[in-house]
């Protein structure tokens, strides 16, 4: 029981510490200036100083599938504040891609929904359209919000700050963002 | 005359930042600055792609810097979003050589490498270190006196760095608004998070982010308040009155990228400058100084 408990801990924190900006996280010493500085750490289901501490502790399951890494607004705030120089912004993004990969993310909150309506915009044309996401994000989300966006959408529009039309590369271009992206598929990963 | 390779980003290009994408040309070109845009640039990589696929992120970066190094010249960028990714890529190439041989690995699938030669940088950066403030003052045709404007510098053009300002407490806007001849009001929440893209998935926990800033800009006496960054005049401004509808407040700030500014200090037209484009309307407190 022992073993299986420390082969888990070794997991989570050696994936984490293999990703650039991750290695550092078996330095934190729990002082929790991470949790003060962060903005949003009163709506995470743990702090970032808690979810470094379990992620240590190989609680897997809770990390992955909690709303924490979610609600950072990557300010970087607790990067720059951190006494061991740990990249805690980079180790929240770390523990969404894991989440996600594992297809674990958490249902309270939207975030990951929006980022991959965001992601599929870049990866299909290698720019994002505003309003096309914005869209795609509340169909699959909820429709009834777009009702209540309407009006902002008419303000923008009529303030000339939303294009109907998506920036295209070049059909050249485009071929060749696809080919770097598809090779990064295929090498699985960081 | 300076040259730089441009990457104006998704939303100064033609999407709901044009007005900074306007604005930064014009200015650029009263101050003898040649920004040549970076021919059939993608997406930055930006903070939702590394969240869903690092690898993905890095590369899609990673192209950009690769075109970029083929002029040889810094590349800019106005957007904060972009300028971090940009430079995070940039500089974790070379830290870290496992992620260096994948990204490199995908570069030559589109016939490209990257040999890490180049900068990154932020407009900010370029204006206030590169041309610097006397050159900018030297411009001004129309002194911007008696205009009280909050400097909001955000969180990526500081953060993480190394920077060319102070994380916390950065200056450089300060320096650049007086010597426009405004006044930069205190404000201590200037390199706070205005909540970045969370405000279309947690609305209510950016709205609250905004309503801050709002009010610490608005209790120090700021008239307007200008920015550095795409999405944080976006939550300012256009999500300025759901705050006030949320807090029952009556915020009326308008928030102008820093360029506008400059712009309007030049004696360039507002239309050039994108002005109508605030949707908080910014004509008000800028009468005095609009050129029609």
């Amino acid at each position: 029981m022992e073993a299986t408990k420390a082969q888990v801990t070794g997991t989570l924190v050696g994936e984490i510490s293999s990703v650039p900006g991750g290695e550092r996280i078996r330095l934190c010493i729990q002082c929790g200036t991470c949790s003060a500085s962060c903005p949003n750490a009163n709506r995470m289901d743990h702090t970032p100083r808690k979810l470094i501490a379990m992620a240590r502790a190989g609680m897997r399951e809770e990390v992955l599938s909690s709303n924490s890494m979610w609600l950072c607004a990557s300010c970087y705030l607790c990067t720059v504040r951190c006494p061991r120089e740990i990249k805690i912004t980079d180790i929240m993004h770390a523990l969404e891609c894991l989440s996600v990969r594992e297809n674990v993310s958490s249902a309270r909150t939207l975030t990951p929904t929006m980022y991959r309506s965001f992601s599929d915009f870049v990866y299909s044309i290698g720019s994002v359209p505003e309003p096309s996401f914005m869209i795609l994000f509340y169909l699959l989300t909820n429709p009834l919000r777009a009702m209540r966006m309407i009006p902002m959408a008419f303000s923008l529009l009529t303030h000339g700050r939303m294009s109907i039309k998506a920036r295209r590369l070049k059909p050249e271009a485009e071929r060749q963002f696809k080919a770097i992206l598809d090779k990064a598929e295929e090498l699985g990963g960081i | 005359m300076k040259y730089y390779t441009y990457f104006p980003g998704c939303s100064s290009s033609d999407g709901g930042a044009k007005a900074y994408g306007m604005s930064t040309e014009a200015v650029a070109r009263a101050l003898d600055v040649e920004l040549i845009e970076l021919e059939d640039w993608n997406c930055c990589g930006s903070t939702p792609y590394t969240s869903v696929d690092e690898l993905a992120s890095f590369c899609s970066s990673a192209r950009n810097l690769a075109l970029a190094e083929e002029k040889g010249l810094d590349l800019v960028t106005p957007c904060s979003a972009c300028y971090v990714i940009l430079s995070k890529t940039n500089s974790y190439l070379k830290e870290y050589p496992e992620l260096r041989a994948k990204v490199d690995e995908a570069l030559a699938a589109g016939g490209l490498e990257y040999h890490r030669t180049i900068k990154v940088r932020h407009l900010l950066d370029v204006f206030a270190n590169d041309i610097g403030f006397d050159e900018i003052a030297s411009k001004v045709k129309r002194n911007l006196g008696g205009l009280k404007v909050a400097p909001y510098y955000g969180c990526q053009v500081v953060r993480p760095g190394p920077s060319f300002d102070d994380p916390e407490s950065p200056q450089s806007l300060d320096r650049l608004i007086e010597c426009l001849g405004a006044e930069a009001t205190p404000f201590p929440l200037k390199a706070r998070c205005c909540g970045g893209s969370l405000i279309i998935s947690e609305e209510d926990l950016a709205l609250g982010l905004i309503r801050k800033l709002l009010d610490s800009a608005s209790s120090n006496g700021a008239e307007c308040i200008a920015t550095v960054c795409p999405l944080c005049q976006t939550n300012l401004d256009v999500y300025q009155g759901k705050v006030n509808k949320k807090f029952k407040t009556s915020f009326k700030l308008p928030v102008l990228f820093f360029t506008q500014l400059m712009g309007l200090a030049f004696g360039i037209d507002g239309k050039t400058l994108g002005l109508e484009k605030c949707i908080v309307p910014a004509e008000k407190i800028l009468t005095r100084y609009i050129e029609r």
